[in-house]
């Protein structure tokens, strides 16, 4: 796991909590990947895995007041991302690191016109004249496929399809060519013809541009269909990580057994049924001291109940974190439906 | 990464019984919408206090404030002018020698029955005509919206002064004037409600069993906008409070020799080179009434919609 | 746009008429017109009756009345006899704008100004100032603050004139009385709107473009927390009326304020018709560019009122 001169971006043990009425939620407890040169790493997980907030860690976005980062690194180019002052991470913001979000419908000023809302990063970190920058935005718009791009600019978000608007956000986002673009479900709250071309349009732009690209997803299609590599996060962890086809086809710990078990196969007869996860996920506000996901696991064992697993190691991608490959502990068979798949 | 360590014995990998209902369990008893409403308004400490105070205001107004006193609020003695506070005269007594104490509480009185009175009217006009206008829909919503927009631009204060003028000014002139622009803001809340409600699943059921009409708007649609119903009528009150003292200051309310903290202000401001301490006691009680309302309203609002936090 | 425009002015003037017809009707049925007076003979009272054409059928009196107020003739004023409503009003015009204008600016930068730190430093004691600003804005009626500010910075210090309007100086206090409602409101206003838009995604967004926290709050924050101010617009001019009213008298500043308490004082109904259809217009006119600035600002409403 040392550094390689392809990683672009080094997390480590990334621990971040909330303060509520209630107490401390620890929304990430030790978040640890690498993120190589022009490749996308997927993250999935339930909703309150942590996700969403280690993605907003890195860009240091997270809301002021009730949130703290309580530790571990983010390594960008020889410096720590959680270290920086606010003025410097401003001038990584964009040009550097650059971010979609999930709701295309909130995420652009309704007040402000299109064209101008991607102008306002150019004039800032490229230094561009206005003119410039606004031929830059109608080239930006042409390049995530909005058609008539100069009249398009000189519109407001509200004129503009949830799927056009998600293009704008992409569009400001590539604006000043970062090296890292996360995409916090970017496809999430669109219809499902609109998130293949969204889909379709990140990649397309990822190897035209070559950045690396951090995808948040709950949604394994869009993982199978995007990433190189993937990372499951449970709990505030990342639970088992490794390349796409490592993770889909020889899954290595019960919780990824289950993701992959309730995906639907068209394939499938109909007699074939989709196993769901039995349970939720615990509660962050007191995490559970063993395994988080002892309590809805099958295959759960005394240990799993009282110590975090360690992590074994499959292949120089391959790693999950479960009891289950400690040599004293039992063989245990993946459910057929993953068999099913290899 | 894999260590071998020796406190990690066999038994340890034995299989352990999950109970998986303790995933499921919930938290706490199930809590319905009238005691979480209580539960958050009894956590919100300013809105508790005024409670208080307005049921200690409500009780010297109308039983404790004229048993306290020998003197009524009207009893004139031009021999005991202006006199300060005293333990005779509590509040002092005014330009006709009559008990500032008195005269408070009864001006109190007033206050309290054009709240009331502006806020059920608020209710009785308000309430059916947006449930009828939000409930029918089509042509009747939007003859009646056309009403409303009309209504809207005639500011209260305008005909409280033309009802004030033609009509005897009483307390029931006073508080049909002050309510006849509140209730247009009660109907659209209402109107509002009615329009989300009557789409959504629980009362498309009603419905499709054979309910209709008045029946579902009383079983299933006014219930359900009770939260925000309260909360306006909440602040209806205060307006009212202020309505009233503002026409009685002005001379067009609650005329002398009957007592109005709107009134008694303003003599007191006439008369405030040489005795301030008119001022004093009408002053803090009518302001009293009116934070005391209002941070009632507001804890009754965040109370019933705890989103509108802010 | 226009379409909206034009529909929103259809409204105020339906507004308008139906005031206007409610003022006639009801000097109609006023107990005390000066012809009432019981003492006239029956030959001077249709002398009288005929020189103001209150001999002709209803209709046609409505018709004239309507008429004249169209043209801006409110009548003449019962008390001071023969001098017309309408030229009391002008002449006392400019002291209540001034008093008026200047609280609105005084309340306008305070209010904002406080509103705004109240939000950026959510949770401190700039907020709570901020929410007791607002309540006192609420709870402490010029009726009140008016008679207290007198008796304390004229009466007992000394600083500032009792009453009366001769110089600068005789307007601070009014001035004073008067802003603290546009302060509380407008801060209330500036705060919970702040609050809102920090939340928003777009602020959000604007932050991962690296903008700097000003240019955000400059740019993205205020500008979407300004619009819905303008819906303050028509009930400020409606505290504005009420206000200077209270203000005019406490003070006995020569504005319409004090000109119309006086003539409720001596029932003098044709003026106070004639005032309360002038503080209607003001009243309505607020409201229509209230509804058109709206429209303006937000570029949501905009289209939305164009297309229907």
């Amino acid at each position: 796991m040392a550094m390689n001169g392809d990683t672009i971006l080094q997390v480590r043990d990334l621990a971040v909590s909330f303060k509520t009425y209630a107490g401390e939620v620890q929304a990430v407890r030790g978040v640890s990947f690498d993120l190589r040169r022009g490749e996308t790493l997927a993250i999935v997980g339930e909703s309150g895995s942590g996700k969403s907030v280690t993605a907003k860690s890195l860009m240091r976005l997270l809301p002021e007041g009730n949130s703290e980062i309580k530790g571990g690194e983010a390594i960008f180019e020889g410096q720590d991302l959680l270290k920086l002052s606010e003025k410097q991470m401003q001038k990584m913001r964009g040009p550097k690191i650059a971010m979609v979000f999930q709701d295309p419908m909130t995420s652009l000023d309704p007040t402000m016109r299109v064209g101008n809302q991607i102008t306002e990063s150019l004039r800032k970190h490229l230094r561009m004249s206005r003119r410039r920058a606004n031929e830059r935005a109608i080239e930006l718009l042409k390049m995530v496929g909005i058609p008539n791009a100069e009249e398009r600019s000189r519109q407001y978000p509200h004129q503009f399809s949830g799927g056009m608007r998600q293009r704008v956000v992409i569009a400001i986002a590539l604006a000043c060519d970062p090296k890292v673009l996360i995409a916090d479900e970017p496809t999430t709250a669109l219809d499902v013809t609109i998130q293949a071309q969204i889909l379709e349009l990140l990649r397309d732009l990822q190897e035209r541009l070559g950045m690396s690209i951090i995808l948040i997803t709950h949604d394994l299609g869009v993982v199978a269909q995007t990433a190189h590599r993937v990372a499951v996060m449970y709990a505030g962890k990342i639970v088992e990580t490794g390349t796409v086809r490592e993770v889909f086809y020889n899954p290595q710990m019960p919780y990824t057994w289950g993701l992959i078990a309730s995906i639907p196969l068209p394939t499938a007869d109909r007699s074939q049924e989709l196993i769901p996860i039995p349970g939720s996920p615990p509660d962050m506000l007191d995490p559970p001291k063993g395994c988080p996901f002892a309590p809805r696991c099958p295959y759960a064992m005394k240990v799993c109940t009282q110590e975090m697993p360690p992590y074994t190691t499959f292949s120089p991608e391959h790693r999950a974190a479960c009891w289950l490959h400690h040599p004293l502990a039992p063989d245990v068979e993946p459910p057929i439906k993953v068999e099913d798949r290899r | 990464m894999e260590t071998e360590r020796k406190d990690l014995t066999p038994d340890l990998f034995g299989a352990v019984e999950i109970d998986e209902r303790e995933g499921e369990r919930i938290a706490g008893p199930p809590v319905g919408f009238w005691k979480d409403s209580w539960r958050r308004l009894k956590k919100n400490r300013g809105a508790l206090i005024s409670l208080g105070v307005i049921t200690l205001l409500f009780l010297m107004a109308f039983i404790l404030g004229p048993l306290l006193s020998q003197y009524g609020p009207y009893a004139q003695d031009l021999s005991r002018r202006f006199q300060g506070p005293s333990a005779e005269f509590w509040f002092g007594t005014d330009d006709f020698g009559r008990d500032l104490w008195s005269r408070v509480w009864a001006g109190t009185r007033v206050s309290l029955y054009i709240a009331f009175l502006a806020a059920a009217i608020d209710l009785l006009v308000g309430v059916p005509y947006g449930a009828i206008s939000g409930y029918l829909g089509g042509r009747i919503d939007d003859i009646m919206q056309r009403i409303i927009e009309v209504l809207v631009g005639i500011p209260g204060l305008i005909v409280a002064i033309l009802a004030m003028t033609v009509f005897s000014p009483g307390i029931i002139t006073l508080s049909i004037a002050v309510a006849f622009t509140g209730w247009v803001y009660m109907a659209r809340i209402v109107r509002g409600r009615m329009l989300q409600l009557k789409e959504q699943e629980f009362a498309l059921a009603s419905r499709s069993l054979g309910a209709k009409g008045f029946y579902l708007i009383r079983k299933h649609l006014i219930p359900n906008s009770l939260g925000p119903i309260i909360v306006n009528m909440m602040f209806t009150i205060p307006t009212a409070i202020f309505y009233e003292a503002f026409l009685s200051f002005i001379g067009l309310g609650i005329q002398v020799p009957r007592a109005s903290l709107g009134s008694l202000i303003d003599s007191a401001a006439a008369e405030i080179r040489f005795h301030p301490y008119l001022l004093v006691f009408p002053s803090i009680i009518f302001v009293l009434l009116m934070v005391c309302f209002n941070l009632l309203a507001d804890g009754l609002r965040d109370a019933f919609d705890p989103k509108m936090r802010k | 746009m226009l379409r909206y425009v034009l529909k929103r002015a259809a409204y105020m003037i339906v507004t308008l008429f139906i005031i206007i017809s409610i003022t006639f009707f009801i000097s109609k049925l006023l107990p005390g017109t000066p012809f009432a007076d019981e003492k006239l003979t029956p030959q001077l009272r249709e002398v009288l009756f005929e020189k103001y054409g209150l001999d002709e059928p209803l209709y046609v009196q409505y018709a004239r009345y309507m008429l004249n107020v169209a043209q801006g003739d409110l009548g003449n004023s019962f008390y001071f006899e023969g001098t017309p409503v309408t030229q009391m009003i002008l002449q006392r015009l400019p002291v209540s704008a001034f008093l008026g204008v200047q609280a609105v600016i005084l309340g306008l930068v305070l209010g904002l100004g406080l509103g705004i730190i109240a939000a950026l430093k959510h949770n401190t004691w700039w907020d709570t100032l901020a929410v007791v600003v607002a309540v006192i804005g609420i709870a402490v009626p010029t009726f009140v603050l008016g008679p207290i500010l007198q008796y304390i910075f004229a009466v007992q210090l000394g600083w500032f004139p009792v009453a009366f309007f001769e110089s600068w100086w005789h307007s601070v206090l009014p001035t004073l009385a008067l802003s603290v409602f546009v302060i509380s409101t407008v801060a209330r206003f500036v705060r919970t709107e702040m609050l809102e838009v920090l939340g928003q995604d777009y602020v959000t967004l604007a932050k991962a473009k690296g903008l700097s926290g000003l240019a955000v709050i400059l740019r993205h924050v205020l500008r979407n927390a300004m619009i819905p101010l303008v819906t303050v617009l028509a009930p400020l001019t409606i505290y504005l009326i009420t206000g200077s009213l209270v203000v005019e008298k406490i003070f006995v500043i020569p504005g319409i304020g004090e000109m119309f308490v006086s003539s409720i004082q001596v029932n003098d109904y044709s003026m106070i018709l004639g005032t309360t259809i002038f503080f209607s217009v003001l009243f309505i006119i607020a409201l229509l560019i209230q509804d058109i600035l709206y429209g303006i600002i937000d570029p949501r409403i905009r289209v939305a009122g164009g297309k229907e």
